[in-house]
């Protein structure tokens, strides 16, 4: 899995409350069952004016330098909805390795950890803070896993809490699953003594 | 003993290894995959060459591009349909686990199917890449959505890494009054306290309202947990329970069926359980609900007004507000009864069950769907799709003007396939109103299916408690 130790970029505001995944990455726009090629659908149905789908220019991921950001300054709950891992692949495939926002969708939030993308839980008017900073194009945010603080210019530090084994998976880009089956024969073990304890789990 | 919560009863009893700082490593009873994310998580455990730890635990099932029209093959409206579903197929045989294909008459959508056939059962843990999951909490299973990556982790290993979850008990007391349905507790409960009002909780439902419920009822109320940002929700198994569970083809058989319901009555939080948090709803007053916005928090009675964002607790809260009614075209102080809609659903994994068909039905019966309305009815199984058929619902349905189609998740979201065509304003019996949810410009206002029913005949957001049952 990808590492995430620390990023120095350039923030994007986009602080609407309750950004969904279906917004995130449209239904439609998933046409193939890959896990490639979502970055130019990434927020589609805001991004590109139809029928012709030309990029609108007031969505705020289509100006300069927003383009090339790779901290995105999100809204409460956002990525809540439906649990498609593409919006997180629509994330990181655009360029974002972070997201900060005041809440994350329970799922989302999951998944972001599984594809190398740090979700940033900060106070509300803190994101509300540093979003509108953001919107002037030059907000630059240091954001440090080893140490769990963004800095911001000015000196302002923010300080964020993240669990455990998330932080670790990410610093060092462990794989989950090969660290789960090295406890192979603890869950061996469990499966053994469940099967008479509940029998009717195991004869289906 | 120290008291417990359900909760924390069906957690302990799965904990495969503690791993400090709050996190279990979680026993897994049965993962579901489905055609829209199972292929992504069943490829990349192949690619990393992991096996399948337990195949006879895991199950698949084709329900969410298909199409729903009679006569539908691999090939679907919506273009690429067919990759999903032949990929999902053929990963799916390599893996050697059970699929529900479109031909086996107890496909279905996954979180309908998996208690009607007895595979998911009160006490289990259960998960599939889908975030309606929690859904299964109706039976009392403790049960949870995750992405396909986190899938993945569950079919090598048949575990997951969770934080334990702070608990939640809601109240609901009173009871419903005639018209009124599990659909509008949970839209007033999240109405009430908002779409994060449950977040990073795991919820027992109960109260006096709850245990009155029947089972397909206590699935709607827990399917929309998730929109109320909760981690997931149950009802304790009960008597209701373990008379419905009895003889599901996968339930347990004879020879464990005592065992099995000694364990489930063990379950019940006990007297002085501790809980993180309470809240509390009354039933006895309860409205049927509608959305008015874009978010499922955005629910109000149906005799209730769209709000005024000038009363928005703060000014991103008032932005939202204003950003769903120029989506919704609606406007502060509008009533939303009366309110013209073009198009009515009846369906997903919210509100497809027998006994909402025929609610559905009582309420249709003798009359018909407002000219210019396009009116469809989407099974949630074929199995239950068949009962209805044995009980002559389908006619009913087709007689008063809706389109009686095959089952799957259908218009519950808009794929790039079918579509409600021109109409803008819908009625819905489904979980989602967001923006572009059921299609770009599309208007989704959540209701029970007795509301879409009325609402459906009258051509306009209807209260069904005017409308007598026939």
């Amino acid at each position: 899995m990808e590492q995430f130790v620390r990023l120095k970029a350039l923030a994007a505001p986009l602080l609407r409350p309750n950004v969904d995944t279906d917004v995130i990455i449209p239904s439609r726009e998933i046409t193939s069952p890959s896990r490639e090629g979502f970055g130019a659908k990434l927020f589609a149905s805001w991004r590109y004016l139809e029928p012709d789908r030309r990029p609108n220019p007031d969505f705020v991921l289509n100006r300069a330098p927003f383009d090339r950001a790779q901290i995105l300054v999100a809204g409460e709950n956002f990525g809540c909805g439906s649990s498609r891992e593409m919006a997180v692949w629509a994330i990181r495939q655009f360029g974002f390795r972070c997201v900060v926002a005041p809440s994350f969708g329970a799922i989302f939030q999951a998944n972001c950890y599984r594809n190398g993308v740090l979700p940033v839980v900060l106070p509300k008017a803190d994101v509300e803070a540093l979003g509108r900073e953001a919107e002037s194009g030059g907000l630059e945010l240091d954001v440090d896993l080893e140490s769990c603080t963004v800095s911001a210019p000015g000196g302002r530090t923010f300080r964020f809490e993240i669990g455990g084994p998330e932080r670790e998976m990410l610093l060092a880009g462990l794989d989950a699953i090969g660290l789960t089956l090295k406890r192979r024969d603890e869950i061996r073990a469990f499966q053994t003594r469940d099967r008479a304890a509940r029998p009717w789990i195991w004869s289906v | 003993m120290t008291p417990r919560s359900i909760i924390e009863k069906i957690w302990d009893a799965h904990v495969v290894a503690e791993l400090g700082d709050g996190q279990s490593l979680l026993h897994v009873d049965r993962v579901f995959l489905h055609e829209r994310t199972g292929p992504q998580s069943l490829a990349g455990m192949a690619a990393a060459g992991h096996a399948v730890a337990n195949p006879a635990l895991v199950f698949g099932v084709i329900d969410h591009i298909v199409d729903t029209e009679p006569g539908r093959s691999d090939r679907t409206r919506f273009k690429g349909g067919d990759e999903f579903i032949r990929t999902f197929r053929d990963l799916a045989r390599r893996a050697g686990i059970r699929l529900f294909d479109l031909d086996d008459p107890r496909q279905g959508i996954v979180h309908v199917i998996s208690p009607e056939q007895g595979i998911a059962l009160p006490g289990c843990t259960l998960v599939c890449p889908d975030s309606h999951t929690c859904t299964v909490g109706g039976i009392g299973a403790l049960a949870w959505g995750i992405g396909s990556t986190e899938g993945e982790h569950a079919v090598a290993t048949q575990t997951l890494v969770r934080p334990r979850p702070r608990t939640m008990f809601v109240d609901f007391s009173g009871q419903l009054g005639p018209g009124v349905t599990a659909k509008d507790m949970i839209l007033a409960l999240i109405g009430k306290y908002g779409a994060a009002g449950g977040r990073n909780h795991a919820i027992e439902f109960g109260g006096a309202a709850v245990r009155a419920l029947g089972v397909e009822a206590r699935l709607t109320l827990c399917n929309m947990t998730v929109e109320f940002g909760a981690w997931t929700g149950l009802v304790a198994a009960d008597d209701t329970t373990i008379e419905w569970v009895a003889g599901r083809p996968f339930a347990p058989q004879a020879e464990h069926w005592d065992a099995a319901v000694a364990h489930w009555r063990a379950l019940p939080s006990d007297a002085g359980a501790r809980w993180d948090a309470r809240l509390e709803l009354d039933c006895a007053t309860l409205a049927p609900q509608v959305t008015w916005g874009t978010s499922p928090a955005h629910a109000v009675g149906i005799d209730g007004i769209v709000p005024d964002p000038a009363a928005a607790p703060d000014a991103t809260a008032r932005a939202g507000f204003e950003r769903a009614l120029a989506y919704m075209d609606l406007k502060p102080g509008q009533p939303l009864a009366g309110l013209p809609i073009e198009a009515a659903f009846i369906g997903s994994c919210t509100n497809s069950r027998l006994s909402d068909l025929r609610a559905a039905a009582a309420l249709l019966r003798g009359r018909r769907v407002a000219p210019g309305v396009k009116a469809l009815v989407v099974p949630g199984s074929t199995t239950l799709k068949k009962q209805a058929e044995a009980e002559g619902l389908d006619r009913v349905f087709e007689e008063a003007g809706f389109e009686w189609r095959e089952s799957g998740c259908s218009l519950c979201f808009y794929s790039g396939g079918d579509s409600f065509g021109d109409a803008r304003r819908v009625i819905t019996s489904t979980n989602r109103n967001f923006e572009g949810r059921q299609g770009p410009g599309v208007r989704s206002h959540l209701a029970s299916p007795l509301t879409v029913a009325a609402s459906a005949v009258a051509g306009r957001i209807a209260d069904p408690r005017m409308l007598a049952a026939r």
